[in-house]
């Protein structure tokens, strides 16, 4: 790493560090917006592997994230009186929605492309149908009502519910879980540099690039696309069961199809297989629509003295142009991997 | 008598109404380059993804290196030690030629995903140890200076180069190309005449299915020559050039 990249990090790190106390003076809100923008790259980065690497088209991907959720919170609630620590119930939650995806995976693998999408996009649904109604005859996941009074994070002495004050700084609720995402975000980073330099991570590309050849050359293909599902999996499972403990609530209405569509925007959008790419995706659709909400109704109100245009509408139109945009002048995304800018540019002449 | 390395026994394979494979049985030596030839449509390279685990067979028993040979799956095949080339080139386009060859190394590695995030000792030293296979392999070949361009930049000639060390990076003992001088030009099928030779210097089998008769005959110690799915003659090549049923095959029946 050149000095010039060093200081580029440090000056990010530093940026990062000092992002919700600037945020939290904005409003506690945008402090949520940016875990919520977190939990959205931890998503991104794990569909990524499934995606971006092994070329596996899947749709159903929010189930993983609701597996993790759901585990979150009925560990960590009054719903069967259980309260294990965050910090048990997090591993938990990935191992239970790896063995998901290995589930979903084994049946499925062998098929492709299209056919593929379409069956994850079935998994997603049947999760989330199972959901809505394993209410009875056991009262499993309390039904469309969810579970609410989720347990948040407690590490010793330190609650996430509450706000501490240190050297004159408030340190509140969100803004621990902010610190803490940022943590789980490092670390994902981390694996998922190290595994695509891997002799794994080389036998995702190969299969993605052909196949027959990767099984020629000695790659079990089923195994190895098992376990890209099973590690993109597991992510989803531990940004689930955050997501539980920050949101306080889950039900099954947050794991719907529109939330898979949204995870495969930001890493189609940000530039598949590529790291930096999906995170800057991942931040940039979380952002902006929030961004949105918060200046398109004031401003409808200063220029025409009433709300002409719903934020909500123009949150989807604006979202539509984008990656309308995106597709036409950007196929490979906004910051693509150096493969996939290759295969698409030259695909075009 | 030499070792027999491959015995394959009464290969059988049909496509709908096609016997594409009809009860072939052909024996490989070790060390000795064994070419199979015949006309278009004659099964050479149904035979060969039948060996290769690629095709299932309807019926047959293959033996490799003295054991029974399981043709479910090709990456059985490959741990097995049986590589191949394809006849219409399949690398990973858009990974560099080092990292193709680096591909061929998996079946012989073991690095998984837990230590590929710890980055143990272990997986480290399996790396640069891959690495510098993959990087040896691309200088046998003749193609070290391309190791950084991706594989779909090469020429054709470096491709057909390339393809042949990540089938070497797999550790065969038996190495199966398929019609790798299709579409060269002279200069380029004679520089790979050079390599398949040195193939068999090096202790390598190769098994060798080629259209270009010259090349075929100059190069293999022995030739099987299919016809219609069946084998109609093996043995040294001048005896097969004199076989009159070869004759026929080729050249249709001289008295009509």
């Amino acid at each position: 790493m050149s000095p010039r990249e060093k200081f580029g990090l440090a000056l990010i790190a530093v940026a990062l560090i000092a992002l919700p106390f600037v945020l939290a003076a904005a409003g506690t809100a945008w402090v949520r917006i940016a875990n919520f923008a977190v939990l959205f790259v931890l998503l991104s980065l794990g569909l990524n592997i499934v995606v971006g690497y092994a070329g596996l088209l899947d749709l159903g991907y929010v189930a993983f994230y609701a597996v993790g959720a759901y585990v979150y919170a009925l560990l960590a609630s009054p719903h069967f009186g259980l309260h294990l620590p965050f910090w048990i119930i997090l591993p938990i939650g990935a191992a239970v929605a790896c063995v998901a995806g290995v589930i979903l995976g084994a049946p499925t693998l062998r098929l492709r492309g299209d056919y593929l999408a379409i069956v994850t996009l079935g998994f997603g649904e049947i999760v989330r149908i199972f959901m809505n109604n394993l209410s009875s005859p056991v009262n499993l996941t309390n039904g469309p009502k969810g579970i609410n009074r989720i347990d948040s994070f407690q590490l010793g002495p330190l609650n996430f519910s509450a706000s501490d004050t240190l050297a004159g700084l408030i340190f509140s609720g969100p803004i621990k879980y902010y610190y803490f995402l940022l943590l789980v975000l490092l670390a994902v980073i981390v694996i998922n540099r190290r595994l695509q330099d891997s002799r794994i991570g080389r036998a995702w590309v190969a299969i993605r690039e052909d196949e027959v050849a990767a099984k020629a050359s000695g790659i079990n293909t089923r195994n190895v696309k098992l376990l890209a599902f099973a590690m993109g999996a597991s992510f989803g499972g531990i940004a689930g069961g955050m997501f539980a403990a920050i949101q306080g609530f889950v039900s099954p209405e947050s794991f719907i199809l529109n939330e898979s569509i949204m995870v495969l925007s930001m890493v189609v959008l940000g530039g598949m297989g590529n790291i930096w790419g999906v995170i800057a995706g991942a931040v940039l659709l979380s952002f902006v629509p929030e961004l949105l909400r918060y200046t398109v109704e004031p401003a409808q109100m200063a220029l025409f003295g009433k709300l002409l245009v719903d934020p909500e509408v123009l949150r989807m139109l604006v979202f539509g142009l984008a990656l309308v945009l995106t597709m036409r002048f950007r196929p490979a995304g906004l910051w693509p991997e150096t493969r996939h800018r290759r295969e698409l540019s030259e695909g075009r002449t | 008598m030499p070792d027999v390395l491959l015995d394959a026994r009464n290969i059988g394979k049909r496509f709908g109404g096609v016997q594409a494979l009809k009860d072939v049985s052909l024996t490989i030596e070790s060390g000795e380059i064994y070419g199979l030839i015949g006309p278009n449509g004659a099964g050479k390279t149904t035979l060969f993804n039948v060996f290769t685990g690629l095709y299932p067979r309807d019926s047959g028993e293959v033996r490799f290196a003295g054991a029974p040979l399981s043709l479910d799956s090709p990456h059985a095949v490959a741990a097995a030690g049986i590589a191949r080339t394809f006849q219409n080139i399949r690398l990973f386009g858009n990974m560099t030629a080092l990292e193709n060859v680096m591909v061929g190394r998996h079946v012989r590695t073991r690095a998984g995903v837990f230590s590929a995030i710890l980055r143990t000792r272990a997986e480290r030293v399996e790396e640069a140890g891959i690495r510098r296979r993959a990087e040896e392999l691309l200088y046998y070949v003749g193609i070290a200076g391309h190791a950084d361009d991706l594989a779909r930049q090469l020429s054709y000639g470096d491709q057909r180069r390339l393809e042949i060390a990540r089938a070497l990076a797999t550790e065969p003992k038996l190495l199966a190309l398929d019609e790798p001088a299709a579409g060269m030009n002279a200069t380029e099928t004679t520089a790979l005449r050079g390599l398949i030779a040195g193939l068999r210097d090096d202790g390598l089998t190769v098994l060798l299915i080629e259209h270009d008769v010259k090349l075929v005959m100059g190069l293999c110690d022995r030739v099987a020559v299919l016809d219609y799915g069946e084998k109609i003659a093996e043995d040294v090549p001048a005896a097969v050039r004199a076989n009159p049923k070869v004759i026929e095959a080729y050249l249709g029946a001289s008295t009509a």
